[in-house]
């Protein structure tokens, strides 16, 4: 029990750190909301190697924080919006046991933007917002993919030493 | 063994990739065509329709809430914004019908309108 406390206060202090570099890295695209998501590394390693209520606690703590350093409240709606959503679709895909990290983490990373699509649909209450969704799709796609390839490459070297209970 | 990439993740990765062109067509579908107005809203309501032909500064709101959008060629950009993230200055302009520069926190949103769809160009992108 011990163990997992400090596993997961390292965790945590991990992801924040993940969120404060993703801002000082710019996406010179000209489309808001498209992010790396390298925090999200943490969230999927924290699902495989620990568990579904681990990784809620440290997505819901990590979004709160996040959001109260280097954003507002407006930001943290988003953020929690997708980040439970996208949890909330990786752990079913998780249950079925048949997919690998990487299909997982994509399905994620696209649901995670949907999951803000629908905050941003009732919040500024403008139907037009949606004509970002297939470019935010494509967009969580394929940081997705890049989050599920080193998520399952961490969890592959060290999962094994993480599994406390 | 965990296996790290299996048959089943190309059918599921696949599937995925499917449903997002298909999102795509269905959202873009009949191309881009080139608007005459900008229409712009906040917090929903309608505030103002402007012409995309006439060169113009438009200011949106007042006090700490502040949206500035210029109109110059033919299309929009927003040039500055009091929110505190600069989204929507950053996004590319906008000339394309339907098209639309979004600012979150100050809940402006400024959409491409045509008036007429029969007598516009046709963008083929």
């Amino acid at each position: 029990m011990k163990k997992k406390t400090a596993y997961l206060g390292v965790m945590l202090a991990l992801a924040l750190i993940c969120s404060y570099v993703e801002v000082l890295i710019p996406i010179p695209i000209g489309i808001p909301g498209i992010k790396l998501g390298l925090a999200n590394i943490v969230i999927v390693f924290a699902l495989y190697s620990m568990g579904i209520k681990e990784a809620l606690v440290l997505s819901i703590m990590r979004v709160t924080i996040s959001g109260f350093m280097f954003g507002n409240v407006i930001a943290i709606a988003y953020s929690l919006a997708g980040g439970l959503l996208s949890l909330l679709v990786m752990y079913l895909l998780k249950k079925t046991d048949k997919l690998s990290c990487i299909s997982i983490s994509i399905a994620g990373g696209i649901f995670h933007n949907i999951g803000q699509m629908i905050i941003a649909t009732i919040l500024v209450d403008n139907y037009y917002v949606l004509y970002y969704v297939p470019v935010l799709m494509i967009a969580g796609f394929i940081t997705g993919a890049c989050i599920g390839v080193v998520a399952q490459e961490v969890f592959l070297r060290i999962g094994k030493q993480m599994r406390v209970r | 063994m965990y296996k790290r990439f299996g048959k089943n993740d190309c059918i599921f990765i696949g599937f995925l990739a499917l449903f997002c062109v298909l999102v795509c067509v269905w959202v873009y579908k009949g191309g881009a065509v080139t608007g005459s107005f900008v229409t712009v809203t906040v917090d929903g309501k309608e505030v103002g329709t402007y012409s995309l032909l006439e060169e113009q500064t438009i200011t949106i709101g007042e006090g700490e809430h502040v949206n500035i959008i210029e109109i110059k060629g033919g299309k929009a950009y927003m040039i500055s914004a009091s929110c505190p993230d600069q989204l929507c200055v950053n996004q590319n302009e906008i000339c394309y019908d339907k098209q639309s520069i979004i600012c979150l926190p100050n809940k402006v949103v400024v959409t491409v309108t045509s008036d007429n769809e029969s007598d516009v160009d046709i963008i083929i992108r």
